[in-house]
Order: structure tokens, then C-alpha cells, then sequence
């Protein structure tokens, strides 16, 4: 028997495949925990549709109850309401910044700071790097390219 | 086939195709960043189609998943526009293609978030937060190419006249979205915006809109051009040969 605060607790720890320094519950794509006997559902929510690190984070709760000998477990994935970055924990935010990746912003007004030396004025690259939610960018204090994480909502 | 079936084979099929155009891409892009942006956008689509086709198979209730929607229907039963078929071309060809799809899904979307079926105007509203970035970077392209140099300019206008004819079937419906009233958004609605958006997109690249004639085509009916055969051939190999195979 597990509770739900437990099984929450076990889910928070799986990352994202792409951002390993973030898990599901910074991302705020962990979204609910409901045990009902033995069985546990997972809840979560896509960040872009087309994010192939869905399938392998499925994978990854899957395992991190096995390994503690929980589950099966379920894990449902729910889009209403559609994730934004908003949804992003403060905590995750600077952890992605200090992983060298500049996080989404709160107001679209603000500055995007250049993760390597916090200046604020940077040009954009492309609209498309690594990953889908991110852009890349280049500093124009340092000269160093880096990674936004782009606000979608 | 119940209607609401057919209507989520329409939007799925115009997904799932065009972001096997966008993949075809891969590693041929002008430049890197290009390469993954259409590669990117062909993901995001593919995500749309898959939300779709998931549905569509609870909808039909026959078994069958979205895999089995994907891989295992043949031609006559796909119900994309003829639009989203059409070979590659240049980059310029595919930009006008995406530009005119883009310009068309981004108002579909967010009407469809206003659609009674919650299930559909959930996708809806996931999939028009991405949409809205495909329509800037399409968008961009055609007044980056247009407003360029000559030879771009005249490449980008060429590459509009021939996706030009296609453009008609955008908004061609049948009774199909007739009988989903509050649930399937009739295309027609969309026009305005579509024209609006396309013409000053036009504008702003010096490019001027073309007036050759666009013929109504059948891809909603599952009348396609010959191109489609072949995408379904190179998709549908893998799975059909070895229908067991995971990854």
C-alpha cells in the first residue's frame, strides 16, 4: 500500500530524457496521483505535442515504481488544460538556468538573460534548436550561443 | 462510418502527411537550423495526428489504434487535402505548401477550440499554441524569400502559383461536417481569415497573389493525386512487412 503523497513522491523523481537536471514535477507536467487499493494512476500532460520525450518519460515512472516493487501502475495523459510554461516551478527555472539554459519568461516583456553571463540582450538564431521548446540564441555581451526555453501559451 | 470518424480521419490525415513531407527534409534542409525547424514542425503535426487518430479509433470502437489508422489504410481511404501531398519541390515550394496550410490550420484550430466535443476542442487547444509559431515561421519565410533578391523573389512567386490550385479545396465540405453542427467548424467559416492573412503575408514579401484558377479537388473523398501513393508506399512498408515489429 502506498499513499498518494507517496506515490507523488516516487513520479517526482523521474526527469525529462532531454533536460536531465529537471524533473516531471518542475516542468509541472506531473499533474495528478490517484491510488485507489494497489493501483496507482499517473497523471501527466504533454508539453508539445510532438515532444518525443513522452513516451520514454512513460517509460521512466513505469520504472521507478518497479524498482521500488510498486506497482503496476497506469499512467493517463490528460490535455485539458494545455500545459504552458507557466506551469514551470521557480526551482525548475533556475535549475535550468544554471544547466546553461536560458528558462521560459513570465511576462513576454522581460529580458531573456544570457545563462553564462546574465546579460539581457541576446538575438535570436532560430526559432528551432535542439529540442522543440527550445530557441537558440546568441549573447551579445559574451558572444556565446545558448538555448532558450521558449514560452508557449 | 460514423461522421465524427470521417471528420477526425480529415484533420489527422492532413497531419500526418504533411509531417511526413516535412521529415522527408531531414539532413537536406538549406541550413541546420532549417533543418530542425521543419523537422520540429513535422513532429508537432505528427503529435496533432496521433491525439486525432487516437480518438478516431475510440470513436470507431472497431479495435483498431492508431497505428493500425496510420499504417493499415490504403489510399482511397485517406482523406487529406491534395494540398499537403504534393512532392517537396524546392524550398521555396515547400514553404508556399506549409504557408498556405498554416494559415489555414492556425484559425481551424482555434475555432475547433470552441467545438462541443470536449475531447476535440482539448487537442484544439493544445495543438493552436504550436500553430501559432508555424504560421510566424512560415510566414517569415515567404517575406524573407519574396523581399530577398530577385532570384528568390521569383522562385518564392513561382512556388505560389503552383501550390495556388490547391487552394480551393481548403474549403470544401460535404455533409459530413454538415451533420456535426457546434462540433466540426466548416471551413468555409475560415475564408476570411485564411485570405486576410495570405494576401498581406503577399504584401509584405512584394509578391503579388495569384490568379490562376484553383480547381475543387477530392482528397476529403479519398480522390488523391499520384503522389500520395507513394508516401503511403514508403510510410507503410516497415509496418506492413513486419506488423509485429516494436522499437
Amino acid at each position: 500500500m502506498v499513499t498518494e503523497a507517496q506515490a507523488w513522491e516516487v513520479a517526482a523523481t523521474v526527469v525529462d530524457p532531454e533536460i536531465p537536471v529537471l524533473t516531471i514535477a518542475d516542468l509541472g507536467i506531473l499533474r495528478e496521483v490517484h491510488v485507489e487499493g494497489d493501483s496507482v494512476d499517473i497523471v501527466i500532460t504533454p508539453t508539445y505535442s510532438g515532444c518525443p520525450a513522452m513516451d520514454q518519460i512513460r517509460q521512466d515512472i513505469e520504472a521507478a515504481f518497479r524498482a521500488i516493487g510498486l506497482g503496476p501502475v497506469t499512467i493517463s495523459t490528460k490535455l485539458s488544460p494545455a500545459w504552458t510554461t507557466d506551469w514551470m516551478s521557480p526551482e525548475g527555472k533556475a535549475k535550468l538556468n544554471d544547466f546553461g539554459i536560458a528558462p521560459p519568461r513570465t511576462g513576454s516583456d522581460e529580458p531573456i538573460l544570457c545563462p553564462q553571463c546574465s546579460a539581457g540582450g541576446s538575438r535570436l538564431v532560430s526559432e528551432f534548436a535542439s529540442t522543440a521548446c527550445k530557441a537558440l540564441r546568441v549573447c551579445q555581451s559574451c558572444g556565446e550561443p545558448f538555448d532558450h526555453f521558449k514560452e508557449l501559451r | 462510418m460514423s461522421a465524427l470518424f470521417t471528420y477526425l480521419l480529415r484533420l489527422a490525415d492532413d497531419r500526418l502527411i504533411l509531417s511526413h513531407r516535412l521529415g522527408e527534409w531531414s539532413s537536406r534542409a538549406p541550413d541546420l537550423e532549417e533543418d530542425i525547424a521543419l523537422t520540429n514542425i513535422g513532429l508537432d503535426l505528427l503529435g496533432h495526428a496521433r491525439s486525432l487518430y487516437q480518438y478516431a479509433a475510440e470513436v470507431e470502437g472497431a479495435g483498431r489504434d492508431e497505428d493500425a489508422l496510420a499504417f493499415h489504410r490504403d489510399e482511397r481511404e485517406f482523406f487529406n487535402l491534395v494540398l499537403v501531398e504534393q512532392p517537396n519541390g524546392s524550398f521555396a515550394d515547400t514553404i508556399a505548401r506549409q504557408f498556405l496550410f498554416d494559415a489555414f490550420q492556425l484559425p481551424q484550430w482555434k475555432a475547433l477550440m470552441g467545438s462541443s466535443d470536449e475531447r476535440l476542442a482539448a487537442i484544439a487547444a493544445k495543438a493552436h499554441k504550436e500553430a501559432q509559431y508555424h504560421l510566424r515561421h512560415s510566414r517569415s519565410w515567404v517575406v524573407r524569400l519574396g523581399d530577398g533578391t530577385d532570384l528568390s523573389h521569383d522562385r518564392m512567386q513561382k512556388a505560389l502559383v503552383k501550390v495556388w490550385r490547391y487552394s480551393a479545396e481548403l474549403f470544401w465540405s460535404d455533409e459530413i461536417e454538415d451533420s456535426l453542427p457546434g462540433v466540426a467548424v466548416l471551413p468555409e467559416t475560415l475564408r476570411s481569415e485564411w485570405q486576410a492573412t495570405v494576401t498581406a503575408a503577399i504584401a509584405d514579401a512584394t509578391l503579388t497573389v495569384p490568379d490562376t484558377p484553383s480547381t475543387l479537388l477530392s482528397g476529403r473523398t479519398g480522390i488523391h493525386s499520384e503522389p500520395l501513393g507513394r508516401i503511403l508506399a514508403e510510410m507503410q512498408y516497415l509496418p506492413r512487412m513486419h506488423p509485429e515489429a516494436v522499437w
